[in-house]
């Protein structure tokens, strides 16, 4: 028998288990007890983050109407090469399938589809609907073309067969100011004819970067006197600047109508000093919605600024000014580089707020100053335009993800700090 | 507090959290309810007053009011989804005419109204609403700001005789045809250059020239509050409110009738409302023509019955925008053209607005 080779001694505890396997165990079920501390969160933040925007990104794609209303145009039309018109077939398939959207008051539906891509289609669809579930028997081409000569445009059915199937790039190309013509090329939509994304996408950029930069330039001095402040007058400083903060949206937005307008407070104090003879024009214009959306995210960017300037020990500064620097250039040395931090979450925070704006444009700008949730909640409300609303939403928010890549590619995101 | 008691009273506080929930979600007593939808303002005060407390009194039912702008959209997101909450929703012509070519509105059984469609003024009685009222879109200055004031629609865009800010509603309605006939178009014809690609051209050119001196109401109540601020000089708006401005607030608000848009309302059920018994009992009850007079005192909003007009006092009946003196050169409505077009009109005027 060979020697056996010294196995190592196995460490076991009291009741013979190796202490490898049984700390092992108890790691798993410190983990478990951790994960379930966080599941209730985690199940939230799936239900209301990750289920709500995966909705959107389907809703902009998804295209119901026609493939559940007109079912044998959209298995005939798959026949259909696209050069000149479809044949009999189709037209037969097409007059059926009115003829029962008229009886089950789907027509109306079918038309208004129709109508975002040509417009004026949505009472012809309606008209034809209504005679063809008169007409006994085929052949139906003749028939469809003298009810409505557009039953003989190729533009007509390039945009039905485009539309009767399930998934649709209308809305998100829409989003961008983009369609498909007769011939399934991409060209712009000019802009007398609806194609504002773009430029309103840039205004919500232009005004969400105002609003940021003001409220830092507010924010940041604001923040280093309530830090370097003695606790009493800086506690009783805070609560000035969270009051606002505390009061609904909605009224702090109507506070501005009353001192911005022609004969508000603002206007009749600057006539009264003198300093103008007319009122100037203050509400419903650009500078009505920066001044009121800067007011409404200040304590967002002031809040983390402050909190990281709290952390920062007031003898870094007196240790650099005793080494000899000059005032100023102690503060940009020493003290800013570790504020910047804060700065960036407090930025980033409104920023990305900003971005999202509605109520307070729509309150107090004009309309050029209507960012671009404006519209997306225009076309839930008075259209019940899903797509077009989940597009503009899948728009911004991929501009959003890809700003912040940026956003963390200049500053370094493990540098964002909120206290 | 150890993690064990910790995760206890969690739970415990979620339990009852839950529990909280579903408590609120449980039904209401025996009493009959009723969700009546209608524009706010000084107008759901008059229908407050001649309709939902003689009604909840003498039927026993509670009357809950809620409040919209005429977005046809939200009774479509509720049709669609199943769950009507609406029982009855006051709505203009083109949303009863739109709505039931989409089939989002019940088809009204006038057999259970208990009035018969010819007494309706024509044009009142829809397949799927049943008009309540007939209301004007008209402009209005403050004769305190303007004197002499604006005498004709094309004063609306006359910016040297008249100048200062207009409020005009967010809404190609009304504002096109008012754009065409300040150009030259006869009343007559104003729909069929509108049925035009040039005609909607020119309609928006005309108002280009006012362009910026326009704030864009959406609300019923703004237009009063805008003439009262000093905000604008010239409004359009509602006839009903800015009589009930200079009635019940004082103020010297006066009215241009030439151009005046009038229209019906209707009362219109959603499809699939709760209680289809319970909303035809009150529209019986509001189409009653001695009831619907009475609507008249409050504000001033003509009856759709014929047989109401006996029951309203003269000085009344001279307000009203039936009055043959007001309706001189009014427009009048197609609404079948407003049920057709108005999605993509809307969108070219958003984009107009945008730039």
């Amino acid at each position: 028998m060979t020697t056996a080779i010294t196995a190592p001694t196995i460490v076991r505890t009291a009741d013979g288990v190796p202490l490898k396997a049984k700390l092992q165990r108890v790691e798993r079920v410190r983990r478990l007890r951790a994960f379930a501390l966080v599941a209730p969160l985690l199940l939230f933040i799936v239900v209301t983050f990750v289920v709500p925007i995966t909705t959107m990104l389907y809703r902009s794609v998804d295209n119901p109407e026609l493939a559940a209303n007109l079912p044998r145009t959209a298995v005939a039309l798959k026949g259909w090469h696209g050069q000149g018109l479809p044949d009999e077939a189709v037209f037969a398939a097409l007059a059926a399938d009115l003829a029962e959207a008229h009886a089950n008051k789907t027509a109306a539906l079918i038309g208004k589809r129709l109508n975002y891509e040509i417009p004026g289609t949505r009472s012809k669809i309606i008209a034809t609907a209504r005679k063809i579930a008169e007409v006994e028997q085929g052949p139906y081409k003749d028939v469809l073309v003298k009810i409505d000569p557009t039953w003989a445009a190729r533009e007509t059915w390039a945009v039905l067969a485009r539309t009767v199937r399930p998934v649709t790039s209308f809305y998100l190309l829409s989003a961008i100011d983009m369609r498909l013509d007769a011939d399934n090329q991409l060209t712009r939509i000019p802009s007398s004819d609806g194609g504002i994304f773009l430029g309103v996408f840039w205004r919500t950029l232009v005004i969400s970067v105002t609003v940021t930069s003001a409220t830092l330039v507010l924010a940041f001095p604001l923040a280093y006197l309530l830090a370097s402040l003695p606790t009493r007058m800086s506690n009783l400083l805070m609560i000035l600047v969270l009051l606002p903060f505390w009061t609904a949206l909605l009224v702090r937005t109507t506070a501005w109508v009353v001192l911005l307008q022609t004969e508000g407070v603002v206007n009749d104090a600057l006539l009264w000093l003198g300093v103008v003879d007319k009122p100037l024009q203050l509400i419903f214009s650009r500078f009505g919605t920066i001044v009121a959306m800067t007011h409404i995210q200040l304590p967002f960017t002031l809040l983390p600024i402050y909190s990281v300037m709290k952390t920062i020990s007031p003898s870094h500064v007196r240790a650099a000014r005793s080494l000899g620097a000059g005032p100023f250039y102690a503060f940009w040395r020493v003290y800013f580089p570790q504020t910047v931090p804060g700065i960036a979450a407090g930025c980033l925070l409104t920023f990305i707020l900003a971005l999202g704006y509605y109520i307070t444009p729509a309150l107090v700008g004009g309309p050029t100053d209507q960012m671009i949730s404006y519209f997306a909640a225009y076309y839930i409300s008075e259209e019940l335009n899903w797509g077009m609303a989940s597009a503009l939403g899948v728009v911004l928010l991929t501009a959003t993800i890809l700003l912040f890549l940026l956003y963390s590619r200049l500053v370094g995101i493990d540098k964002v700090k909120l206290g | 507090m150890t993690i064990k008691t910790g995760l206890g009273l969690s739970g415990l506080l979620l339990a009852g959290i839950t529990a909280g929930a579903f408590a609120d979600a449980a039904p209401a007593a025996a009493q009959d309810s009723l969700t009546i939808v209608s524009w706010g303002g000084a107008y759901s005060d008059s229908q407050r007053e001649a309709y939902y407390k003689p009604f909840a009194k003498d039927f026993g039912v509670k009357v809950t009011e809620e409040e919209y702008n005429g977005e046809i959209a939200k009774i479509r997101a509720m049709v669609e989804a199943g769950d009507v909450t609406w029982d009855a929703v006051d709505v203009d012509t083109r949303t009863v005419l739109g709505g039931c070519d989409e089939g989002i509105f019940e088809t009204i059984d006038y057999s259970k109204l208990g009035q018969p469609k010819e007494k309706f003024v024509p044009g009142a009685a829809e397949e799927c609403g049943i008009g309540t009222i007939v209301y004007s879109t008209i402009i209005a200055y403050d004769a305190n700001r303007l004197n002499p004031g604006p005498t004709s629609i094309k004063d609306l865009f006359d910016l040297e005789k008249f100048p200062g800010k207009r409020a005009l509603q967010k809404d190609p309605f009304v504002n096109l045809e008012w754009a065409l006939v300040a150009d030259g178009v006869a009343a007559a014809d104003v729909y069929g250059a509108l049925n035009t690609p040039e005609g909607v051209d020119r309609a928006f050119k005309k108002l280009d020239t006012i362009k910026s001196q326009v704030v864009w109401w959406e609300a019923g109540a703004q237009p009063p509050q805008l003439l009262a601020d000093g905000e604008v000089v010239i409004t359009s708006a509602w006839n009903g409110r800015i009589q009930n401005a200079v009635k019940n607030e004082g103020k010297n608000f006066k009215i241009v009738w030439d151009a005046q848009m009038p229209d019906f309302d209707f009362w219109a059920i959603p499809k699939g409302p709760k209680n289809l018994d319970l909303s035809y009992k009150f529209i019986a009850y509001a189409s009653d023509p001695k009831v619907m007079a009475n609507q008249s005192k409050y504000i001033a909003y003509g009856p759709t019955h014929t047989d109401a007009i006996p029951h309203i006092a003269p000085e009344v009946l001279a307000d009203l925008p039936t009055n043959p003196e007001n309706l001189k050169t009014a427009l009048t409505l197609d609404s079948r053209f407003w049920a057709d077009h108005r999605d993509e009109l809307e969108k070219r005027f958003n984009a107009w607005l945008a730039q």
